[in-house]
């Protein structure tokens, strides 16, 4: 008794002591209670039958219902197929990103390497919108380069844009070029903490330049990649709302609505509130489960996990 | 004189030599197929924006301008929204950068103190956040119900916490910052925020030059809080004004027909070209001055 009452007093004691750094901790606290945690409880509309004018803890209960109306639904099974569709093929391209690390580990022309950075990073820097009004205008099969390529030849160019089955190719590619390099940057980090003397051991013993690649950088990118896959694998349900949504149009619509979307669509569009939260709830709880999961799994096959 | 080099750096030469093998080729061989297909489409843009919409409607052009011409950048001075939206954007990057620095960077600190009674649980309540929120209707609420839809405050403040920018700064700070500077300092009676701001802040210049970069770009590019929050077109930023010359009427101008049509769409086509080229150009400038420190900020989040 006495022990914890002096226990109490010693953090008290630090508390005061340190009231400078509770003062810095404050604003970003505040921000995350209102703006964050706030939400959080507002979550609770999804088993209501919630409206505006009777606010939250009025508004009468729906249990599960807007939970099964969204399972019943037709949208269900198109929304949950292209979400993963998107979001596995984007997953395919992450050892991108690995690979141009490794190339660019390898070379050798300084002033060329310093360009070949730069010029691939700087992509990473056109906003979703320009880079979403480039894919419009590049490959409009009308009037864009890529018609324009095809007519060269002589053929006729395939509206990309316009077409169902292209979408998530011309989604996961386009981030590739704007992304890969930018990626990259985590991996070269990584590969500039290998000790030299490993690669001059490495070529005393006669190792060829690939066998270096493979039983030296591979490796020491493995903890890296491991943690990067993991929170990708988190976010399997979570494809980005802001470029799908731009780049959505009447002919692609039906491989392009993902949950993001139509969660915006069915809530703010058409203000079926309630609705449109249990959809984000159930793919918010996915999720987190996955992450989870894939963190176990990771933490017993491997030594790198999360937490 | 051949001996002389070979002396002054025998490994060096010999191994270039003896490993410029069929993988180097490759990669280079590679790399530059891969320089071609990010420069080039960015490089038509520009040359496209300066051309007679004619010759890159009809595939003419491909190297150099053709029918030079700067009737796109001109139409573009006549859309005042896009000014206003220009306007709107900087003021939102600047602001909200600053918000965000001020908020996030005096968070990481405290949080770098092994010292701070209840760290573990204040740093629970912050990284959960990271992983679960209420979603976009309960948050559109939450900013109703504080009257902050359609305000400039919405754009710069609610959403100014960066949970992943506060561990890479907290990171920095547990392993640049000696511990021993603040045992010495409290010896001087110097209290904790002196101490924040008249030492930690000046040694952290890296680390803010980062966040300060990733925020300003992010605030710069964004277009969803605005399509939310906002409904007066007068608040609306650079991006959500794109949105609307660059996407929603790609449909509408493809439709029109006759002489006039035909005129007004390739207008349309060539100042599509321009306002990329000026609404992209002040990230793309600010580039080269801050790249330097990419791969430290990078590496400092690495650290975990």
């Amino acid at each position: 008794m006495s022990q914890s009452n002096a226990g109490m007093l010693h953090t008290l004691g630090r508390i005061r002591k340190n009231w400078g750094l509770y003062l810095l901790l404050l604003p970003a606290a505040v921000l995350l209670l209102l703006f964050a945690y706030i939400p959080m409880y507002g979550v609770l509309i999804a088993f209501k039958d919630y409206s505006p004018a009777t606010g939250i803890l009025e508004s009468p209960w729906a249990g599960f219902n807007y939970f099964e109306k969204f399972f019943n639904s037709y949208q269900f099974d198109i929304t949950i197929k292209n979400t993963l569709v998107i979001s596995l093929y984007s997953i395919a391209t992450f050892p991108i990103p690995i690979m141009l690390a490794l190339m660019i580990n390898q070379m050798r022309a300084n002033r060329f390497k310093q360009v070949f950075q730069t010029v691939t990073y700087m992509p990473h820097f056109i906003s979703t919108v320009v880079m979403v009004g480039l894919i419009l205008i590049l490959l409009s099969p009308g009037n864009g380069l890529l018609g324009n390529l095809f007519r060269l030849f002589g053929a006729e160019a395939p509206n990309l844009i316009g077409s169902a089955g292209m979408f998530s190719s011309l989604y996961v590619w386009t981030d590739v070029w704007q992304h890969a390099g930018w990626d990259s940057i985590i991996y070269i980090a990584a590969l500039s903490a290998v000790d030299p003397s490993l690669y001059e051991a490495a070529k005393v013993d006669g190792a060829s330049r690939w066998q270096r690649i493979r039983y030296i950088d591979m490796p020491m990118l493995l903890p890296t990649a491991i943690t990067l896959l993991i929170l990708r694998i988190g976010g399997l349900l979570g494809v980005g709302f802001e470029k799908v949504y731009l780049m959505q149009n009447n002919l692609n619509i039906s491989s392009s609505e993902v949950i993001a979307t139509y969660v915006y669509k069915i809530g703010l569009l058409s203000s079926q509130y309630s609705f449109s939260s249990a959809i984000n709830l159930f793919n918010t709880v996915i999720n987190f489960i996955l992450l989870i999961l894939v963190n176990q799994a990771a933490k017993k096959y491997s030594e790198n996990s999360l937490w | 004189m051949n001996a002389v080099e070979a002396v002054a750096k025998p490994a060096a030469s010999k191994e270039k030599r003896r490993t410029f093998d069929v993988l180097e080729a490759l990669i280079y061989l590679f790399a530059v197929m891969m320089l071609i297909l990010i420069v080039y489409p960015i490089y038509f843009i520009v040359i496209a924006s300066f051309s007679d919409p004619a010759a890159v409607a009809g595939g003419r052009m491909w190297v150099l301008p053709m029918g030079f011409t700067l009737d796109g950048y001109q139409e573009l001075l006549k859309h005042s929204n896009i000014w206003i939206g220009y306007k709107n954007t900087i003021l939102y990057t600047v602001i909200g950068t600053l918000i965000s620095l001020a908020v996030n960077v005096s968070a990481a600190y405290a949080l770098s103190r092994k010292d701070l009674a209840g760290r573990k649980a204040i740093t629970l309540f912050f990284i959960f956040t990271m992983f679960f929120n209420g979603g976009l209707i309960p948050t559109f609420l939450t900013i109703r119900d504080f009257h902050l839809y359609d305000t400039f405050l919405v754009m710069v403040l609610p959403f100014s916490v960066a949970v992943f920018n506060i561990i890479v700064a907290r990171t920095f700070f547990q392993s640049s910052i000696p511990g021993d500077l603040w045992e010495a300092a409290q010896l001087d009676g110097c209290g904790n925020l002196k101490y924040y701001v008249q030492i930690v802040l000046p040694l952290s210049k890296a680390v803010l030059s980062v966040l300060a970069l990733w925020t300003a770009v992010g605030y710069w590019n964004s277009y969803f809080n605005a399509l939310i929050y906002l409904k007066d077109q007068d608040l609306y930023p650079l991006q959500l004004i794109l949105r609307n010359i660059l996407i929603t009427n790609q449909m509408q101008s493809s439709m029109g027909t006759g002489e006039a049509a035909v005129i007004a769409m390739r207008l349309a086509n060539l100042m599509r070209y321009s306002v990329i080229i000026v609404s992209t150009l002040p990230i793309m400038c600010m580039y080269p001055f801050v790249q330097k420190y990419f791969n430290q900020g990078v590496m400092i989040g690495a650290v975990k």
